[in-house]
């Protein structure tokens, strides 16, 4: 085999060396949850056809959607999206050069994570007792 | 032969090819659009919550509601295309593989935002 590292320089472990850390989790979830964002987009497109389809097919998909599994991938999808979406202005916020370090990194990560729980629980909550 | 090119003539087409500020732009483009309009989004299915029939129909029959719907399938369609071209290119290494990769992922980009868009129009117009 030829020689994989001919300067002797040091070389970068593979991922499973490392210990799963906080910001590391988040960066792989704003994957996952865009990756999962993607696949539900199929879940709208029903919703949608069957609402263009008539009445008698809605309720059929809206029965499947409002059942308890329903419901517990649509509550999945809000916080795949509003997570995804905090990610997003994380990633805003890096852009521009900001809070790069690591405490504030690790700040950041955490607000995300907080905000974006919070967020879907209030939405549910609010979605259910006032609607 | 060699000199025959210029150095930037010979890299043109090969690599990046200066795609990726372009990739990168439209993702962050798309990405600030996403945010006002994905909270449109959610907050109509969350007020449209246990609603039967008729109410979603009025609801979605309102022209700015169907354009806004209009944008926000259009905002995601192009940026769940641009993410998951990433994605991919992470990911599969074998040319082949990855070319059929790249090309089912734009077939489902647009089958997913025509679908949504017929549909859009199709309750908008009734
Ligand atoms: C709601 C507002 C949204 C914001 C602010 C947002 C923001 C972003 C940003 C900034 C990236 C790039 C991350 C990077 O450079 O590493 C990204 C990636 C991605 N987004 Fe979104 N996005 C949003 C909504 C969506 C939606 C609705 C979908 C799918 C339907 C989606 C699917 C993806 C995918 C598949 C990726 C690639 C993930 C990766 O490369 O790790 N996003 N998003």
């Amino acid at each position: 085999m030829a020689d994989a590292n001919p300067g002797g320089r040091p070389l970068s472990p593979h991922l499973q060396i490392y210990k799963p850390l906080f910001t590391m989790v988040m960066s792989i979830l704003h994957r996952i949850t865009g990756g999962a964002l993607y696949v539900g987009t199929l879940l709208v497109v029903w919703w949608l056809v069957a609402a263009a389809s008539g009445p008698e097919y809605f309720d059929f998909a809206n029965g499947i959607m409002g059942s308890f599994v329903g419901r517990l991938v649509l509550f999945g999808y809000t916080w795949a999206l509003l997570h995804h979406m905090l990610g997003g202005v994380r990633h805003f916020i890096w852009d521009t050069g900001a809070m790069l370090d690591v405490p504030r990194a690790q700040m950041l990560a955490k607000l995300t994570l907080a905000g974006s729980l919070t967020l879907t629980l209030t939405i549910w909550i609010v979605g259910t007792l006032v609607f | 032969m060699k000199a025959m090119k210029t150095p930037l003539k010979r890299v043109r087409g090969l690599g990046s090819a200066n795609e990726g500020t372009e990739h990168f732009w439209q993702q962050r483009m798309t990405a600030l659009a996403n945010i006002p309009l994905t909270l449109f989004f959610v907050g109509s299915i969350a007020a449209l919550h246990g609603a039967d029939y008729n109410t979603v129909m009025s609801y979605f029959s309102s022209p700015i509601v169907t354009i806004l719907m209009l944008l926000t399938v259009l905002s995601a369609v192009i940026h769940m295309r641009l993410g998951m071209q990433i994605i991919i290119e992470d990911y599969i290494h074998n040319e082949g593989t990855k070319v059929l990769a790249l090309m089912a992922n734009t077939f489902f980009a647009v089958f997913v935002g025509l679908a949504c868009a017929y549909a859009l129009i199709k309750i908008g117009v009734s």
